[in-house]
């Protein structure tokens, strides 16, 4: 079963259009292009933040959206997890409401959930803090650890590596990378760096100008260039 | 000097409680505004800022007409409830309500608006309906926005006149607000006493004002 399948999805604003027909398989899959590629835009609808105008949208075999059959989920039902560039850490709550905001009760499993999650993101220490305190990296662990709390059934990441410095941006994929692992949680990863890619996904969509230029494995569609450096195949 | 404190008492009484009573649709009115879309909105926006640009004895004389005791709602009142309301401090709270009402919906839509919508989002891909993403999420991050707008309501209503002194009259001691109470005055030539309330309506004036705009400062920093 496919991990998120996206038919004919069209949305159009403004002067710019939207237009994938996409399946993914991937536990860990990459997001990649240029700013104005409408990599933001494609994760919104997913979220079911945004209504596209016509199409589909299914996670795990699941209908989210249906444009034809009058057919939009609430984002609020949709189990995804959303992890937005600018993080939105509610800035009024602790670190330890912020990820227990999406909990609706304390149950076992709930603090077992919690429990895992604070030893596998490094956040037992950071509870009673704000996220105004904490550095780039620290807020990047909350945020992704308060998606994972609601047990979502897909991932979105969008660029959350942006802005932090190389050594930490090795640091968290590492972290990024076994936690989906441990919580089995499929992502969907958006960036413009193919090194964040290389380091990973799996599976690669390459969007320019609201379209699906490529998609593939990584190494079928990115080559070596200098030291470190991954260039995409212009094909 | 008793009168003076009798008047600046029962005008600062009829501010609060009026402010106090628009809040609850002022803070819906103004959610309404800035998040959502609807039908008929444009429309709605429109008529409930009538009041800012409207002669403020047009409004009282609608309100008259409306509460009068053949009015339409005056008179389903005074029969069903045995309520008169023109001239009577009921009609007071009326038209200071009114006139108010217009201002903090928009101070109170501003606030909201600055809250960035991101945050809203988030919440609901956590699971959080609406009304829970706006009373953990949205009025916590706007409640200066609120506070300054309850207060700016309050200062408006402090300095309400034509539709008060149309739909409530300036009866000493019953009905007379403190700018009803300057006009009076003057009437009167009672100058020093006009010019005693004057001080007075200008301090408490100024004070809501700067409550307000210090609070807005704090909300936008």
């Amino acid at each position: 079963m496919s991990l998120l399948r996206l038919k004919k999805l069209k949305l159009t604003l403004g002067g710019f259009t939207l237009e994938t027909d996409l399946e993914i398989l991937s536990d860990i899959t990459g997001l990649f292009g240029p700013s104005g590629a409408g990599k933001t835009t494609l994760l919104e609808i997913i979220a079911g933040l945004r209504r596209p105008d016509s199409g589909t949208v299914e996670v795990r075999g699941r209908p989210l959206t249906d444009i034809e059959k009058r057919m939009q989920v609430q984002p609020e039902q949709r189990q995804i997890g959303y992890v937005p560039q600018d993080l939105a850490l509610f800035p009024h709550k602790s670190v330890q409401q912020n990820l227990l905001f999406g909990s609706k009760e304390l149950d076992s499993a709930t603090e077992a959930r919690f429990s895992h999650i604070l030893d596998v993101l490094e956040l037992r220490t950071l509870l009673e803090r704000s996220p105004q305190n904490l550095s780039g990296g620290e807020r990047q662990r909350v945020a992704i650890g308060r998606a994972l709390m609601t047990s979502p059934q897909l991932l979105l990441l969008d660029e959350p590596l942006a802005n932090l410095d190389s050594a930490l941006v090795t640091k968290l994929l590492d972290l990024l990378r076994r936690t989906g692992k441990e919580f089995q949680t499929p992502m969907l990863y958006v960036t413009h760096d193919a090194n964040e890619l290389a380091a990973i996904c799996e599976e690669v969509v390459i969007l320019e100008k609201g379209k699906v230029r490529a998609h593939g494995k990584f190494l079928d569609l990115f080559e070596p260039a200098k030291e470190h450096l991954f260039v995409f195949k212009r094909q | 000097m008793a009168d003076t404190w009798q008047i600046v008492w029962f005008s600062v009484l009829m501010s609060a409680c009026a402010t106090v009573a628009i809040t609850p649709a002022a803070i819906v009115l103004a959610w309404l505004l800035a998040r959502k879309e609807w039908i008929g909105k444009s429309l709605v926006e429109t008529a409930v800022s009538l009041p800012l640009v409207m002669p403020p004895a047009a409004v009282g004389l609608i309100l008259l007409k409306l509460f009068g005791r053949r009015g339409e709602i005056g008179s389903i009142l005074e029969e069903k409830l045995g309520l008169e309301i023109v001239f009577t401090w009921r009609a007071v709270l009326l038209a200071l309500a009114v006139m108010s009402f217009p201002l903090m919906v928009r101070a109170v839509r501003l606030a909201f608006e600055q809250v960035p919508v991101r945050f809203e989002q988030v919440a609901r891909t956590l699971g959080a309906r609406s009304w829970r993403v706006f009373f953990e999420i949205t009025l916590p991050l706007g409640w200066r926005g609120v506070i300054a707008g309850m207060v700016l309501g309050f200062a408006r209503s402090l300095g309400e006149f034509g539709a008060t002194i149309v739909v409530a009259g300036a009866i000493p001691g019953k009905t007379a607000t403190l700018s009803v109470s300057i006009f009076n005055l003057i009437q009167l030539g009672r100058d020093a006493e006009a010019l005693r309330l004057l001080v007075i309506s200008v301090l408490l004036s100024f004070g809501a004002l700067w409550c307000s705009e210090m609070i807005f400062r704090r909300a936008r920093a």
